[in-house]
């Protein structure tokens, strides 16, 4: 450890692991540690089962829910855009060799007090109950708009400019009512609360199109998910850093960051050991006098031996529950994945449900998805803060990744990750970097 | 999907000492379908099952894992190999029988070192080829612990191979060759002394793995999901396909 480094990354959590690997890709050497002894950081996936127990404090449930070494079960629940900016990331570093996936089976959306599944086609969408037969044609006539509009050609924009004019005057030209628009908002463009209707609508369009061309990619729904659980994604990236020389520690005790007179990082001491560096990457936990709490996310993982009612036995599902059903100011999200991902033992599910605390009792606030869920074996809540730098790194050169959000998919985690990489390195990471140097090995 | 070895490569290979050993007409090395023929063996002609499997490599730091590898994948030598960088991912296929079996070789890229080997490296590996130096005790002692390691982590079959490597060195040997063997015996491993160097007993090891491997469609039941690839988004991974 004591030695000359131009980078140490602390925290093996999914933005540490793919910033380590960047680095490493564009020539850095990197010394890469984590506290704990396994991979992952706040975004691990705990196995054997028993670990998860301790992890709440429970006690050891013994073979009440099959092998205990069958599971891995995710602390944050998200999933992949199969188009999104993760998936591109995955291929271009050549990641995606070391992981497999699996696409979830269904998306659904809560209205009145019921799941509808959201419509993948046009047959889909006619059979839909999500709304009527009126309402059915100007959707369509909504949807055609969005595929069609291309940013770069004012022709395609028809007297609308969704540079200027915001989400709800989109919306209003084609007539949505109230449920469609909230349908749209947030179980295709997936936003968190209604903040958006007053933005550009050209945000909206955007998040419609990924959510239609993940869908193109692989059909059943556009979310991926990767066997054995989250965690192999983060081991992925590290996997890509070591390959480029990265250096590996685990289970390494990090005492403090240490600064020059003027607060600019010169290195990370642990114990008696010294490794000097000029940049330091980590997530908030290792640097809380330059973070602030941003919010509160609560979660609760439940263990079920039956699929979700409703679902058609559907193997892994999300159900999106917008804000405004439920009289809230953002969405619940339910997540769901089983045996078939080798997270769980046989006949056994893990559902997580997940929102943004905006009350004193947390627990009470999920309880909508709780209820969806039919009886639970066993569940486990948490609240965790959430945290954003106070410092954006360019005079210390700490450069501090953001806590994970509750949104259920990666796209701002990639956004946050490119961000902080041109932060520390002045330029865009170049993906064509890696392509031709690991070309040769397999094509 | 086609492997694309360099033609050169291919051919560097095939006149390793040790291949012009093997019975030509039972193994040899092979390159795989779509090949524009250059390095193809002549009695290799007809199209059979291939088999597709994961080997990943174990043993101390600087046993000569990545030298193994590179000498039996590419044919290659380098005495001052540096420590693993850029190339933790090859593919080497061999031919036995009617079977083509697929190796896809995983090395550990140094993570080894403080003890930060990711679980996913041990997960679905099919064989593993547990290395150590014979002129070092102590790698020899951590080869029984890697051994140990896999039993507890990896897939209840795995196939384990035990490698004395730099057997060229005998003159400096400390792990005598018996000791390792009953070693080996008594926990039902594969075992051979190689020189990644002198090419000794490397393709041979190798073979010595594919040929005890189960070949049988949907082996060691493990579940798989797809590989996201840019260009083919269907494409389904089977284990063993046909």
């Amino acid at each position: 450890m004591d030695s000359e480094y131009d980078a140490i990354v602390l925290g093996t959590g999914l933005k540490e692991c793919i910033l380590s690997g960047m680095l490493s890709v564009s020539g850095k050497k990197v010394l890469h540690i984590d506290r704990n002894k396994y991979y992952g950081g706040e975004s691990a996936s705990l196995t054997p089962i028993k670990d998860l127990f301790q992890h709440f404090n429970s006690e050891d449930p013994g073979e009440k829910f099959g092998r205990g070494k069958d599971w891995n079960v995710d602390l944050i629940p998200k999933f992949l855009m199969a188009n999104g900016q993760l998936v591109k990331l995955l291929i271009h570093t050549g990641v995606t060799r070391y992981v497999e996936f699996k696409s979830i089976e269904g998306s659904y959306v809560y209205k009145g007090g019921k799941i509808s599944k959201v419509p993948v086609d046009q047959k889909e969408a006619l059979a839909s109950d999500l709304m009527g037969m009126f309402e059915k044609r100007r959707f369509r006539n909504f949807l055609i708009y969005v595929q069609d509009i291309r940013e770069d050609d004012i022709k395609t924009w028809k007297d609308f400019d969704p540079t200027k004019q915001n989400a709800q005057a989109l919306y209003d030209k084609f007539g949505l009512d109230k449920n469609t628009q909230d349908f749209t908002g947030h179980a295709l463009a997936l936003h968190r609360d209604d903040e958006y209707l007053a933005e550009p609508a050209i945000v909206t369009i955007r998040r419609i199109k990924l959510y239609s061309d993940s869908l193109a990619r692989y059909g059943k729904s556009p979310y991926l998910y990767p066997m054995y659980g989250l965690c192999e994604l983060p081991q992925g990236f590290a996997r890509l850093s070591a390959i480029y020389g990265g250096t590996y520690m685990l289970d390494k005790q990090v005492d403090e960051i240490v600064y020059d007179g003027n607060g600019k990082v010169v290195g990370v001491r642990s114990g008696e050991e010294l490794a000097k560096c000029k940049q330091v990457f980590c997530d908030p936990t290792y640097v809380n006098e330059k973070v602030r709490i941003k919010g509160k996310v609560v979660r609760c993982i439940c263990i079920l031996d039956h699929p979700i009612p409703n679902t058609k036995d559907a193997l892994s599902t999300q159900i999106i529950i917008p804000q405004k059903q439920v009289g809230r100011r953002s969405d619940i999200y339910v997540s769901v994945v089983s045996s078939t991902h080798q997270v769980a033992a046989k006949g056994f599910f893990i559902a997580m449900v997940s929102t943004t605390v905006e009350s004193d009792n947390p627990e009470n606030e999920i309880k909508p998805g709780l209820d969806l869920l039919g009886p639970i074996a066993q569940k486990f809540v948490s609240v965790s803060d959430y945290y954003e730098p106070t410092d954006k790194g360019l005079e210390s050169q700490v450069f501090i990744s953001e806590s994970y959000d509750a949104t259920t998919h990666f796209e701002t985690t990639c956004l946050d990750v490119l961000d902080i990489f041109k932060r520390a390195t002045g330029e865009e990471f170049d993906f064509s970097k890696i392509k031709h140097e690991i070309g040769d090995e397999e094509q | 999907m086609t492997r694309n070895y360099g033609a050169l490569e291919t051919k560097r290979f095939l006149v390793t000492p040790e291949t012009k050993d093997f019975p030509r007409n039972n193994y040899g090395m092979a390159t795989a379908r779509g090949n524009n023929g250059s390095g193809q063996r002549p009695n290799n002609t007809t199209q059979n099952r291939i088999c597709q499997f994961k080997l990943v490599l174990l043993g101390e730091s600087a046993v000569g894992k990545s030298s193994l590898v590179l000498r039996f994948v590419k044919g290659q030598f380098h005495e001052y190999q540096e420590s693993t960088i850029g190339a933790a991912f090859l593919t080497q296929t061999l031919c036995i029988d009617d079977t083509t079996v697929k190796f896809e070789i995983w090395d550990t890229a140094g993570q080894e070192r403080y003890h930060s080997l990711a679980p996913m490296y041990y997960r679905g590996a099919q064989a593993a080829i547990v290395v150590y130096d014979i002129q070092n005790q102590d790698s020899f002692e951590r080869a029984k612990n890697w051994v140990k390691e896999l039993q507890r982590q990896a897939t209840p079959n795995i196939v384990i191979a035990l490698a004395g490597n730099k057997a060229d060195l005998s003159q400096s040997r400390v792990v005598e060759h018996d000791e390792a063997k009953q070693y080996a015996e008594e926990n039902g491993l594969l075992f051979l002394e190689t020189s990644a160097k002198t090419a000794m007993n490397v393709n041979d090891i190798f073979l010595a793995i594919a040929k005890k491997l189960p070949k049988v469609e949907g082996n060691n039941g493990n579940v798989h999901g797809r590989r996201l690839n840019e260009n083919e988004p269907n494409r389904q991974m089977n284990n063993c396909c046909k």
